[in-house]
C-alpha cells in the first residue's frame, strides 16, 4: 500500500549558545492511510520536534539540516511557503497537549472555527457555522450551538481538547499529527478522547499520527509504534510486537519500568542514568551507556534499523544480527 | 490494628467561600473535602487517588495545616493540631513533611542545595558548621546522589535528579511522616521506576509512614497498602490495595476509574465503562449521590439521598446506594 506519509532520514539540529543540539538524528517512517502511528518516547528524545517538522514549524534555533517528508509522494521540504500553507492546517493538522493554551482566550469557540473554516475553505459564513456545528457533532460536544457562543475558558479541559479536534479536522485534514493529546486530561476523560480518535479514524478517513510518551495509550489505540531514542527510532513494529515481544533493550526497559500489581514487594526495574543530552554526535548507538546488554561494538558503530523476525518488526541493535538471505 | 495511629482525620472539612461579584450578598459554599475520615497507621502507605478537583492535593495541605481547615480534628500522635498555635505546631512539624509535584517550583532557584537542605536543618537541630554540611551529605547520600553537588544550583539538574533532592529536604528534620503529593507525575517512566524504588527503601530503612497522593492508579497500586478513593471532596471507597486492585472494587466510580487507565492487556479491555461528561462544578455540586449524573447504574434514591461511607466487611468501606452490606 502507498504511504501517506513517509520521512526519510529527518535531521533537526537547533543551533544554542551550548552547542549544536542534535534533537532529531536520522528519523524515518511511514504511515499508511488511516493508519494510527504511535511515536513513543521519554522527554528530549526528539518525538514532538519530528511532529513539528513534518508542518516545517521546527521554532528557531532549530532548523531541518537534510531529510526528506514524502506526503502523497511529494517532498514537503522542497515545497514553497505557499504551497505549505495549503497543506498546513489543511490536510495536515497539528493538536497539541494543552488545549487551554492552543486556543485564543479572546475569541468564541464558534468564532475560533469558523475563521478557521473560512480560511481554508470558500464556505460563506453561513455554510461555515453550519460546518462548525457538524464537527462539534462529530466529536460528541453537548449542544454545539452553546459551545459556539462560549468562550475556552468556560470549557473544561477535556471539552477543549474536543474543541481543538474539531477544528484539526474541519477543513477536510487527511493527517492528524496529536502531540499528547491526552496527558493533560484525567483518566476518565483521557479514554473519551482515545475512543473518539479512533472513531474519527474509521468515520473521516483520517490518518493519525499519535505522539506520546504513555505505552497504555499507545496500546489502546495505535497500529503500529515507533519507540524514539535520543532522536532515532530503536525499535518499531506493529503494537502487539512492540508490547509483548519487545527486542530492543530500551524498550525492554521502558516496559519494565511501569509498576504492575506484579512487582508490589520487589524493586522495579529501572533504567539506570539519564537521556543524552544531544550535544554530541555519538558515533555508537545512543543507548550504549546505559544498556545491560552493551557489546564493544555498540560503543564504535551506530546500529542500523534492520528488520528482524516478523515482516514489519525492525530493531537497531547489534544483539540481533540481521538475518542473512 | 491494635496499634495506636499516627494519623487520624475527623469529619475534616474545607470550605472555600466564594462570593458572587461585589453587591450580591449570595455566598457560595465550595467543598473541597467534605467530612473526611481516615486513620493511618505507623509504617502505612495509604494512597489517595482521585481526578483533578476531587479534593486530594487540599487534603495533603489541610493535614499539614498549611491551609486552615473548616471544622473537624486532625490527631497527630494523639493530639489535635488543629488548636494548635504556630508556635507549638512548629515543634510538631519537624515529623511531618511533604513533597511536591513539580521539583523546579518547590525549590528557590538562587538557594544553593546547601541552602535549601540546611534550612529545615538549622530550624530543627543544632546542627552548625562542619556538623551541618556533614548531615546534608548523608542526607543526599541517603538519596542516592553524590555529596559534591551541595553548592550547586536547582537548574543544573534534571528533574528526577531534583525529585531526589527534594526528598532528601523532606528528610531532613528526621520526619515521621511524608506526604507526597503527585512525586512522579512529572516524571518520565524510567525516572518514575528509580524515584519510586527510593521511596519504598526509604520507608523500610527509616520507617517512615507515607500519605501518596496520585491520579495514577499503576502507582498507587505498587506502592501503597491501602487505597482512598476520592470522587468531589468525598471519600467513596477506602481498602487494601489487594482487594481494589484484584477486582474487589464495588464503587461504580473506582471500577470506571480501574478500567479508564490504559491497559496492556488487549483481552481485559471489553468489561470497560467509560464514563460520560466530566467532573461536576464542585460549587454547585448535584443533589444526592454527586456521582449520580455520570454513574450508569444509578437509581432513583441516588438523585435525593447523598449514600453513607459504610462498612462492607473488615476495612472496605463504600458509599454507595448499590452496594448492599451483608450484615445490613
Amino acid at each position: 500500500m502507498e504511504a501517506l506519509l513517509a520521512v526519510d532520514n529527518l535531521h533537526i539540529h537547533f543551533n544554542t549558545y551550548a552547542g549544536r543540539v542534535f534533537a532529531v538524528n536520522g528519523m524515518s517512517f511511514q504511515l499508511s492511510h488511516q493508519e494510527i502511528f504511535g511515536l513513543v518516547g521519554e522527554s528530549g528524545c526528539g518525538k514532538s520536534v519530528t511532529g513539528l517538522g513534518i508542518l516545517r514549524m521546527v521554532p528557531p534555533p532549530g532548523e531541518i539540516t537534510s531529510g526528506r517528508i514524502l506526503f502523497h509522494n511529494k517532498d514537503l521540504l522542497q515545497s514553497s511557503e505557499d504551497e505549505m500553507q495549503a497543506i498546513r492546517g489543511r490536510r495536515i493538522t497539528m493538536i497539541f497537549q494543552d488545549p487551554s493554551t492552543t486556543l485564543n482566550p479572546l475569541f468564541t469557540c464558534g468564532n475560533q472555527i469558523i475563521r478557521l473554516i473560512r480560511v481554508h475553505t470558500s464556505a460563506s459564513a453561513k455554510e461555515a457555522y453550519k460546518r462548525a456545528i457538524e464537527m462539534f457533532e462529530s466529536v460528541a460536544l453537548p449542544q454545539p450551538q452553546r459551545i459556539m457562543k462560549s468562550y475556552p475558558h468556560e470549557l473544561s479541559g477535556g471539552m477543549q481538547q474536543r474543541v481543538m479536534i474539531a477544528m484539526a479536522i474541519a477543513p477536510g485534514a487527511e493527517l492528524l499529527i496529536a502531540d499528547e493529546p491526552s496527558t493533560a486530561l484525567d483518566v476518565t476523560i483521557q479514554s473519551q478522547i482515545l475512543s473518539l480518535l479512533s472513531n474519527l479514524r474509521s468515520e473521516k478517513n483520517i490518518s493519525i499520527l499519535l505522539i506520546t510518551h504513555n505505552l497504555g495509550v499507545v496500546a489502546e489505540i495505535c497500529d503500529r509504534v515507533a519507540v524514539a531514542y535520543a532522536g532515532r527510532i530503536v525499535e518499531m513494529g506493529a503494537t502487539e510486537e512492540i508490547l509483548f515481544e519487545m527486542m530492543h533493550p530500551y524498550t525492554q526497559g521502558l516496559l519494565a519500568a511501569i509498576p504492575t500489581s506484579a512487582q508490589r514487594g520487589k524493586p522495579l526495574t529501572s533504567i539506570q542514568g539519564s537521556v543524552p543530552d544531544g550535544l554530541e554526535q555519538l558515533n555508537g548507538c545512543p543507548f550504549y551507556e546505559r544498556c545491560l546488554h552493551a557489546l564493544l561494538i555498540c560503543q564504535t558503530e551506530m546500529p542500523e534499523l534492520t528488520q528482524i523476525g516478523n515482516e514489519s518488526h525492525f530493531v537497531a541493535c547489534h544483539l540481533y544480527p540481521p538475518k542473512r538471505k | 490494628m491494635d496499634q495506636k495511629p499516627i494519623l487520624e482525620l475527623r469529619d475534616l472539612s474545607k470550605y472555600f467561600i466564594s462570593n458572587r461579584g461585589l453587591f450580591t450578598r449570595t455566598e457560595k459554599k465550595v467543598r473541597a473535602i467534605d467530612h473526611i475520615n481516615l486513620t493511618i497507621h505507623h509504617q502505612e502507605a495509604i494512597g489517595i487517588v482521585g481526578e483533578s478537583g476531587c479534593g486530594k492535593t487540599t487534603l495533603a495541605r489541610v493535614i499539614l495545616k498549611l491551609t486552615p481547615s473548616t471544622s473537624g480534628q486532625i490527631i497527630f500522635e494523639g493530639e489535635d493540631i488543629v488548636l494548635l498555635s504556630s508556635r507549638e505546631l512548629h515543634s510538631r512539624r519537624r515529623n511531618m513533611q511533604i513533597v511536591f509535584q513539580n521539583p523546579y517550583s518547590s525549590f528557590d532557584p538562587r538557594f544553593s542545595i546547601l541552602r535549601a537542605i540546611s534550612e529545615p536543618l538549622i530550624r530543627n537541630t543544632t546542627l552548625r558548621g562542619k556538623d551541618l554540611i556533614q548531615r546534608a551529605q548523608e542526607l543526599l547520600d541517603q538519596v542516592d546522589m553524590p555529596g559534591e553537588i551541595l553548592y550547586r544550583y536547582p537548574h543544573e539538574f534534571s528533574g528526577g535528579q531534583l525529585q531526589r533532592i527534594a526528598i532528601a529536604r523532606a528528610l531532613a528534620p528526621t520526619p515521621k511522616f511524608i506526604v507526597l503529593d503527585e512525586p512522579t507525575s512529572a516524571l518520565d517512566v524510567s525516572i518514575q521506576a528509580q524515584i519510586l524504588n527510593l521511596l519504598k527503601s526509604l520507608q523500610n530503612n527509616l520507617k517512615l509512614t507515607y500519605l501518596f497522593i496520585s491520579h495514577d492508579l499503576s502507582v498507587i497500586q505498587y506502592i501503597c497498602d491501602r487505597v482512598a478513593v476520592m470522587y468531589l471532596g468525598k471519600i467513596v471507597e477506602y481498602s487494601t490495595t489487594e482487594t481494589i486492585f484484584n477486582g474487589g472494587a464495588l464503587h461504580p466510580y473506582t471500577k470506571a476509574l480501574m478500567f479508564s487507565i490504559p491497559i496492556m492487556d488487549m483481552k481485559l479491555r471489553q468489561k470497560r465503562i467509560i464514563l460520560t461528561g466530566n467532573v461536576p462544578d464542585p460549587a454547585n455540586p448535584p443533589s444526592g449521590c454527586s456521582f449520580h449524573p455520570r454513574c450508569p447504574f444509578a437509581k432513583e434514591i441516588c438523585t435525593h439521598e447523598g449514600p453513607e461511607l459504610r462498612v462492607i466487611s473488615g476495612g472496605h468501606l463504600v458509599a454507595c446506594h448499590l452496594v448492599i452490606s451483608p450484615s445490613w
